[in-house]
């Protein structure tokens, strides 16, 4: 059948099993728009593409299937480039479609033409600048296979207009034929039977689990080693809820604002096992006194991952769940009452590291009562500052692809956005998006298309009228010269929902919390809760600048740190 | 320490910069990169050579190996291969100096391309010690311009890089 490279695409997706595109259309992605019409693919418009790159990565990572965005060229294209950046570090499959001015203006500065191949290089697992319209059912069955396999990450394809628009008649390849890309899936036998003695002989483990076993899903392989061998879990922002938070082997998260259980558990352990994870600097403090008595054993599907921050004793390079499997079929049970009763001593000590906030409405108190009045079941996801952190520590998540939060990028904007992509892969799920007024105020423009497609997303605003994460920084390094972090002109975010048309609630005091978040979280709509706090609310611990997971700064004293 | 390494990447537009690119944006250091087709119109080979502690290399091969053009990595570094560059040469000649020049360009068994008014251009062909040797020797003439090809290098025996 004879059909445009527009129609071709759009058939390539559907053959993806592709539901929703997120996207906004442009000049250059016009034929794409054009065939979408005749598709079952329900197209989401959103406010600004960021959000488009955000609400596609968390509809991936709840439905644990690539996302997929489209934008037009130029302006459009270069507005994807941060949430392109946020799904490669946090390897997110996301297949990011980008209009281009025709190939014969191509490298003539036309009207809103960017190289976004060129700039999205660094960012991309692959990228694609379609010259041929008979490529295009190849290329889109290639960009699916890559940003899925692997370790997922966003390809992105750059399809110039006239190529869209030219005849295709090619069909789709029924082989993907990639010389140079074979992802190593079983892990090494060999290895794979050294980190098993190594286990057995173990006193102290600790498994730290990252987003590579949520990714791969293999959280119930993951507990199955836990119990076998009796080691906590320490995940990292990118591993939360691998193991359910009530589990009595979980740690918490570890890092530098990680509970002290986790970072204590760490620091002592004489054997690492680090699953799915890359030693992020947020992770491991001075890398230097990162778990200094312990062995290492590291598995990950990117071989480059291995040994880049940290030398380890046994590396295995595999898919996550496939060696966890083979691991668990020939590990020996273990029994170490001594080390999990000094677990379960840390673990009592962690409780009490914050100083009691009395009648202060704090950010950690409202999130306590939102994980127990949710029991963890809900989908959270969170933005960036100190309301993330209190939601990692705080918000006792349940289930894997159940907390979605900006990890490697650390993107300011992310969670709303994310919120409403995981509303539409999971409609019936109770999304609640964790947010500050600094962050939000960088995507609020979206309440639109929440508002637009009825998304019952539950929006709750840290108001502390600060960028509080930045202010606590200039509290530990700057002494306490604070600086461009008051955001004096922020709106009534109450006021903000009804302009919407959409409730909007207030949380003043610590007596309101229950019944306001009952109702907001029982309404069926979209919803904004502002929670009033005060700025000189502190995350801790924190590990400062040099210093080691053990070196950590509880709180100092007062509730404030003073 | 120096590595060379002998990489096949797809024949494709964009290929030799999301190459330098990687290198640049993660700090290695490139000494020379040379780049053409091989018997398969389809493959190119890169030879490239860059400095570093074998943390390093392992880095950089994995990198490299990151991406989806790069079909094969190989080490040669410590193989048995012949490695070879061409450079070109300019450098000053006064009808008194062409012999001595000549000379020079005999024992290297290089050869003299191109004959100037006040100058010729100079071939020559080998390992890097005997191209620095061959530009040593033609210094004291005055050396106008140098141009040289980075090395490319094959394995010795029958044995081929895609097998
Ligand atoms: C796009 C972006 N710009 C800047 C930063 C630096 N930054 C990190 S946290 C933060 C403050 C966040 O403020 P808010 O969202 O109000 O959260 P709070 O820390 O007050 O809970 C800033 C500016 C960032 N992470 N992302």
């Amino acid at each position: 059948m004879v059909m445009t490279g527009a129609q071709a695409l759009v058939r390539g997706l559907e053959a993806e099993e592709v539901d929703i595109i997120f996207g906004y259309p442009g000049g250059a992605i016009l034929p794409v728009y054009d065939a979408l019409i005749n598709s079952s693919i329900k197209h989401i418009l959103v406010r600004q593409e960021q959000a488009a790159v955000h609400a596609a990565g968390g509809y991936a990572r709840l439905r644990g299937k690539t996302g997929v965005c489209i934008a037009t060229s130029g302006p459009g294209a270069t507005n994807l480039v941060t949430g392109i950046a946020n799904a490669y570090m946090d390897s997110v499959p996301v297949v990011v479609i980008t209009g281009q001015v025709s190939t014969e203006m191509v490298g003539t500065d036309a009207f809103q033409e960017v190289d976004i191949t060129g700039i999205t290089h660094p960012i991309t697992k692959h990228n694609y600048l379609v010259q041929d319209t008979k490529d295009i059912p190849r290329i889109i069955k290639e960009a699916f296979h890559i940003a899925g396999t692997g370790r997922p990450g966003p390809v992105l394809i750059d399809l110039p207009k006239n190529v869209a628009e030219n005849e295709c008649w090619e069909e789709i390849p029924q082989r993907i034929n990639l010389d140079g890309y074979k992802p190593t899936i079983k892990g090494h036998p060999s290895q794979i039977k050294t980190a098993c003695r190594i286990m057995k002989e173990a006193r102290c483990p600790v498994i730290h689990a990252g987003g590579g076993i949520v990714g791969s899903d293999a959280a119930s392989d993951l507990i199955k080693l836990a119990e076998s061998i009796q080691a906590p879990v320490a995940t990292t922002l990118m591993g939360l809820g691998a193991i359910p938070a009530d589990h009595e082997l979980f740690l918490g998260m570890l890092g530098i604002h990680g509970t002290t259980a986790a970072n204590r558990a760490v620091s002592e352990c004489d054997l690492l096992i680090t699953i799915g994870a890359r030693f992020d600097d947020r992770v491991t403090g001075a890398v230097g006194k990162f778990a200094p008595d312990a062995k290492i054993i590291h598995i990950d599907i990117d071989p480059a991952e291995i040994g880049k921050n940290i030398r380890v004793n046994v590396p295995i390079v595999g898919h996550v769940k496939m060696v966890l499997q083979a691991i668990n079929n020939q590990v020996e049970k273990g029994k170490r009452s001594q080390w999990l009763a000094r677990i379960k001593r840390l673990k009592e000590e962690a409780a009490y590291s914050y100083p009691e906030a009395g009648k202060t409405l704090t950010t950690r108190g409202v999130i306590e009562r939102l994980s127990a009045l949710t029991k963890g079941n809900a989908v959270v996801t969170t933005d960036v500052g100190q309301h993330q952190m209190f939601a990692a520590q705080f918000y006792r998540v349940k289930h894997p692809r159940a907390f979605l939060s900006s990890g490697g990028l650390g993107t300011m904007g992310y969670g709303f956005p994310a919120a409403v992509g995981a509303q539409l892969a999971d409609p019936k799920a109770l999304v609640v998006c964790i947010t500050g007024d600094g962050s939000f105020q960088m995507s609020m423009a979206e309440l639109a298309t929440a508002k637009e497609h009825n998304l019952p997303v539950k929006v709750l605003v840290f108001n502390n009228n600060c960028l509080g994460l930045v202010r606590q920084l200039q509290h530990f390094y700057c002494e306490r010269r604070y600086t461009a972090v008051n955001m004096t002109g922020n709106p009534d975010f109450v006021k903000l929902a009804q302009a919407y048309g959409v409730p909007g609630y207030r949380i003043s005091n610590v007596e309101e919390i229950d019944q306001v978040l009952e109702e907001a979280l029982n309404n069926g709509k979209l919803s904004i809760v502002e929670c009033m706090i005060e700025k000189e609310e502190l995350v801790y611990p924190t590990v400062l600048n040099g210093k080691g997971l053990d070196e950590m700064v509880i709180s100092t004293g007062g509730y404030y740190g003073e | 320490m120096r590595h060379t390494l002998s990489v096949m990447v797809e024949n494709r537009a964009g290929v030799l910069a999301r190459v330098a690119g990687m290198f640049s944006r993660r700090g290695y250091n490139i000494e020379s990169l040379a780049v053409g087709t091989t018997e398969n119109p389809k493959i190119s080979r890169m030879t490239i050579v860059v400095e570093g502690d074998n943390h390093v290399i392992e880095q950089v091969t994995k990198q490299l190996h990151k991406l989806i053009e790069v079909i094969k990595i190989s080490d040669i570094t410590d193989e048995e291969y012949v490695g070879r560059e061409l450079v070109l040469i300019k450098v000053n000649a006064d009808t008194a100096q062409r012999s001595e020049i000549m000379q020079i360009v005999d024992i290297f068994r290089a050869r003299i391309v191109d004959i100037g008014y006040k100058s010729l251009i100079i071939e020559a062909t080998g390992d890097q010690s005997k191209i620095t040797a061959i530009e040593t020797s033609l210094k004291p003439f005055g050396i106008r311009e140098v141009v040289r090809t980075g090395k490319i290098a094959m394995v010795r025996g029958p044995k081929t890089k895609l097998e």
